[in-house]
């Protein structure tokens, strides 16, 4: 429709599929409408990793896929003027920044006008124990010094401000997800921040585009229930948005995937919770009254977003070093399998109790019972069907990585003392990260922008 | 009236958010609705995840989506950062609550029966 802004989404998460954008690039340029690609990369682990990355490398610490993501498509966007916004900067926007001015460069093109948006990083800004605890393990409080990223999220206004003032490329770090889709329409719009109803509209748009393919058949498919065509060439979503505030999600034609009412009432409901107030902060958004409509073939409109003022606070998040978890896996097939298996998992458990590890054990039966089960295993594996075969996993976790990693041990020496049969022993022992998430007052927070210098 | 499996009827997604889950549980057909709104309580489905630690279930109904929205407390054994399980995030557990049978009207089409589409 003529007036109407489209927004596309190349990535809904740090390790999605590198060449979804390219369809989702090709098809608003074919449009001939105006409109901006994001890219949500950014989950609290990808920023943890991120900050211990550029601790041991100042050039380092951005999405470890932005140079995988971008050479596709950036020639493409810039030719035809399309923005990308994204929070791929993760703990180092400057960089990812300058990277993709080397890229740029690469491509032949000319230097770019790249926008670097900071004040979500607060870690030694602002003082953590002034600050309300709004979710996570309050026992953590106070130990500062250990801190490894705190990040509050920012609203959509300094990444509008930064296209307002020509920018090409937006690099942010941490930004609330909707944020990166509501930024490009309040600048194409005009819209005013306190339009409570069409900011609450730009930032459904966000909410069902951040998650990429989830809203085009991606994590939908259940085959005889419901399918999904080619999901090896999903079309990542677009919105088209119009000046009012309606929305039609759809994607490029001839890709896989597919957009309906069921996907679209997935995703709006996805990592929801009180559907009536879904805080961020630019606006309290309200879907109780959302109505949708299938206007078309893989098109379907949303309309009815309500908004409310913002919420009064930002929330950031503080991680802390976590402890270490282990995990091991063994398997066992064929006959009896399932009593080899389970004999495996308690020789173990009685090993690790034997040398006294001082760990936290979890036994899984993989094809049995595993995932809908408890650490102490109250559903249990009595009476289930003897399985064709079962894997064994141990998992631990304990603040002494030597003994998660003795603990890992004892399953690799079941190659000689454990039951007959074992085979294809695997694991690994990582550092975890604990999360705590507190309000900070709007004012001890400045979100801005600043262009790379050429 | 016949016990009939949610997946049947109705089809869901969680996410997570710390040690908290949220499940939709969203109607294929209108005419699964009513049975939905009634048998599908915030107990029963506490009842499911209660050997988990769940402590707390609110559900949300949401009829123009024919969907409620069931938001799970403290379910996910510490979350994705303390959770031992196979699945931290506890994605896979919207085909937990799909697995619930409730009492449904004979007539109700399920989806695995359905003639299929064009």
């Amino acid at each position: 429709m003529a007036g109407n802004f489209l927004v596309g989404c190349g990535a809904g998460f740090s390790g999605d599929r590198i060449d979804a954008a390219v369809s989702v690039v090709a098809a608003i340029i074919a449009s001939g409408r105006p409109g901006a690609l994001i890219f949500e990369t950014l989950a609290e682990r990808t920023l943890a990793l991120g900050h211990r990355a550029r601790k041991n490398n100042p050039e380092m610490g951005y999405d470890p896929l932005l140079p995988e993501f971008l050479p596709l498509i950036l020639a493409d966007c810039v030719r035809n003027a399309i923005p990308i916004v994204s929070n791929f900067g993760a703990a180092n926007p400057p960089a990812a920044a300058r990277l993709i001015q080397r890229m740029a460069q690469e491509l032949g093109l000319e230097p770019l006008r790249i926008a670097v948006v900071d004040g979500d990083d607060i870690n030694g800004v602002v003082d953590m124990r002034s600050l309300e605890v709004c979710d996570g393990d309050a026992s953590l409080v106070g130990d500062e010094t250990e801190i490894v990223a705190a990040n509050v999220y920012l609203g959509a206004k300094p990444i509008a401000d930064a296209l307002l003032a020509g920018a090409q490329i937006v690099v942010t770090g941490r930004v609330a997800d909707p944020a990166l889709a509501l930024g490009p329409l309040v600048a194409h719009f005009g819209w005013a921040w306190d339009d409570w109803n069409r900011i609450a509209a730009g930032t459904l748009v966000g909410h069902l585009l951040e998650c990429g393919a989830q809203v085009t058949g991606g994590y939908f498919a259940d085959p005889g229930f419901k399918d999904v065509p080619s999901p090896e060439t999903i079309g990542f979503p677009i919105a088209e948005v119009s000046a009012d505030g309606d929305i039609v999600i759809t994607k490029a034609a001839g890709t896989g995937g597919a957009v309906d009412l069921l996907t679209v009432k997935e995703q709006i409901l996805y990592e929801m919770h009180d559907p009536a107030a879904y805080l961020t902060p630019d606006v309290t958004l309200d879907v109780t009254n959302v109505t949708l409509e299938q206007i078309g073939p893989d098109r379907v409109a949303v309309r009815g977003a309500v908004g409310h003022s913002a919420p009064p606070s930002l929330k950031a998040t503080v991680t802390y070093p976590g402890d270490w978890l282990g995990e091991a896996e063994i398997s066992y097939g064929g006959p009896n399998a399932l009593a080899r298996a389970r004999l495996a998992g308690e020789t173990v458990r009685r090993r690790i109790v034997l040398r006294n590890l001082p760990v936290k054990i979890r036994i899984d039966l993989i094809g049995t019972q595993s995932i809908f089960d408890s650490d102490d295993g109250a559903l249990g594996t009595e009476g289930v069907p003897e399985p064709a075969e079962v894997r064994v996993r141990l998992a631990v976790s304990g603040v002494a990585q030597k003994a998660v990693d003795q603990s890992l041990q004892e399953v690799l020496a079941l190659y000689t003392c454990g039951p007959a049969g074992g085979g294809g022993v695997r694991s690994r022992t990582q550092n975890r990260i604990k999360t705590v998430s507190y309000l900070v007052p709007r004012n001890a927070v400045s979100p801005r922008f600043t262009f790379l210098e050429a | 009236m016949a016990l009939v499996a949610l997946h049947e009827i109705a089809h869901g997604r969680a996410g997570d958010k710390g040690n908290r889950l949220n499940i939709s549980v969203i109607a294929y057909e209108a005419a699964a609705w009513p049975a939905l709104l009634r048998e599908v309580s915030e107990a029963r489905v506490l009842a499911l995840f209660r050997h988990r630690g769940a402590t707390k279930v609110v559900r949300y109904v949401l009829p123009n989506l024919m969907a409620m929205n069931f938001v799970i407390d403290d379910v996910l054994e510490g979350g994705v950062n303390s959770s031992l399980s196979v699945d931290a995030h506890g994605k896979s557990h919207s085909f937990r609550l799909l697995d619930m049978e409730i009492e449904a009207p004979d007539a109700l089409q399920r989806r695995s029966q359905r003639a299929e589409c064009p």
